[in-house]
């Protein structure tokens, strides 16, 4: 009983403020109520029995929307995020496409064939959890990850407007580098 | 090995005066080594905290133009709730509020929420100087936080749990901070830093006319300033059974020791707020990723090949 009325809640909490990412007028409050929603949605997971994933939820989505207002001022010019603005653009095409996606994918919810439970629930969800994902694609993820901090570091590089050749010069010998700021560990 | 046995939920009140307890002391401390700084008299700084507290209480509501204010009062009064949220996993002794088998994800999604708690805090008022104050945090931020992670990893690599009662259990004669006194260091840096104390003050500095702060009075400056040391006090009570033995210690009971060595440290801690210079924010990041987060992964190797090689 107290769990359907946690849940209820917590579902209506995250619908309510997704929609108001798209109501108000804010870069702030927009950011805000996306991290509200997905906090949220953290704490349904946890309803699950699966602690870690719901509690990992709530972490990386604040913190997510905390940088979030960094890249805001970063990369919006003249700083428009500052002043009250519009959170939508191209609102009838973003409308249709949400219309479709929530027909099909509600309807495939409600007319699909779900399987029948076979077996029980293993005691430590996330154990299983964890094993199922990392088990026996381990080789998977660890090629994966140095492939996303490739295409991280390089899409950082691409997007500064300073090469090396700016910091240590053109014979990339001059130490040391000419930085707007120094670093903190003496270079 | 067992982790700490969950009290009823009607204990929370009594851990929210041992907190207010906890926070009136730490600003006496401050007041105290303050005065003694300045010369001036010592026995008058112990009452500061309350003769502040009557005064802020008492105090107008001032109010900027146009302001955020529901996110600006989020902002300011969340650094308790953050606070209190920490302390409910946070064993006592043998009893905990909370026996979440993920308690140090939990204090860690907690100490992120201060990112949160305090931009918003410098963005509310729609002022610049908070608003500057507010990025500044946010700077330190990206600095602490990766090495403060991996700091609280260590711990739990060693005892095999995420559960904080299973951690503090786990500790023989041989503390945490014994055999990962880098872990415990990064760690303490990074509670300093989510309490915006000490060398990490650099959000509510006078340089910018108090930063996040600056628009904050009456009761909201009040939830700010009490907020601050509640992290504190908390940041210091979650190293007890992580590092520090949980209530391991003879003749006094358990709960008893957590008490003091909860004091103690926060007593350290607050004593180094006079003793460090505060860091330039833009300083801080090159010595997090290429100084304090090597170390921690060294520190987090360690402990593993240690861990694995017992078992």
């Amino acid at each position: 009983m107290l769990v359907d009325i946690v849940f209820w809640v917590l579902a209506l909490l995250a619908v309510a403020t997704a929609v108001l990412v798209f109501v108000v007028d804010s870069m702030a409050r927009a950011t805000y109520a996306l991290a509200l929603s997905f906090v949220a949605v953290g704490l349904i997971v946890l309803l699950l029995n699966q602690n870690y994933a719901g509690v990992i939820t709530v972490l990386m989505m604040l913190m997510e929307m905390a940088i979030m207002a960094v890249y805001m001022v970063m990369f919006m010019g003249m700083n428009p995020a500052l002043m009250p603005m519009s959170m939508v653009h191209s609102n009838r095409v973003a409308i249709a496409v949400a219309a479709v996606t929530f027909v099909l994918l509600g309807g495939g919810a409600l007319l699909v064939d779900w399987p029948t439970r076979r077996g029980a629930p293993p005691a430590d969800l996330t154990a299983a959890l964890g094993q199922a994902l990392m088990g026996p694609q381990m080789l998977v993820m660890i090629a994966f990850s140095p492939v996303m901090v490739a295409t991280i570091i390089g899409g950082v590089v691409l997007a500064s407007h300073r090469s090396r050749y700016d910091r240590f010069g053109d014979d990339l010998d001059r130490r040391p580098p000419r930085d707007p700021a120094r670093g903190g560990v003496g270079r | 090995m067992s982790g700490a046995v969950a009290v009823s939920a009607w204990w929370t009140p009594l851990a929210v005066v041992l907190l207010g307890l906890f926070v009136w002391a730490a600003a006496a401390l401050d007041g105290v080594l303050t005065a003694r700084a300045g010369g001036t008299h010592r026995g008058a700084a112990l009452v500061r905290p309350v003769d502040a507290t009557v005064r802020l209480l008492r105090q107008r509501r001032v109010v900027t133009l146009s302001s955020d204010r529901p996110l600006w009062r989020i902002g300011g009064a969340g650094l308790l709730v953050a606070a209190l949220l920490m302390l409910a996993v946070t064993p006592l002794g043998h009893w905990t509020l909370s026996d979440l088998d993920v308690g140090v994800v939990w204090f860690n999604a907690m100490d992120v929420a201060v990112w949160a708690l305090v931009w918003l805090t410098g963005w509310g008022a729609n002022s610049v100087h908070p608003l500057v104050g507010g990025y500044r945090f946010l700077a330190l931020a990206l600095g602490y936080e990766l090495p403060l992670m991996f700091a609280l990893t260590a711990p739990p690599i060693a005892a095999h749990s995420l559960d904080v009662g299973v951690i503090a259990g786990a500790q023989g004669t041989v503390w945490n901070v014994v055999w990962m006194p880098v872990a415990f260091v990064v760690y303490c840096v990074g509670v300093l830093a989510f309490s915006v104390w000490g060398p990490f003050a650099a959000p509510i500095e006078p340089d910018i006319a108090g930063g996040v702060r600056a628009d904050l009075s009456g009761v909201d400056r009040l939830l700010f300033e009490g907020g601050r040391l509640a992290l504190l006090v908390a940041g210091a009570a979650f190293a007890v059974p992580m590092f520090l033995g949980g209530g391991s210690g003879p003749l006094l009971p358990a709960w008893a020791w957590t008490l003091v060595k909860t004091a103690a440290l926060v007593a350290v801690l607050v004593w180094l707020r006079r003793r460090l210079p505060v860091l330039r924010p833009d300083l801080l990041l090159e010595v997090g990723w290429l100084v304090l987060l090597p170390a921690a992964l060294l520190q987090d190797l360690l402990v593993a090949v240690v861990a694995v090689w017992v078992r």
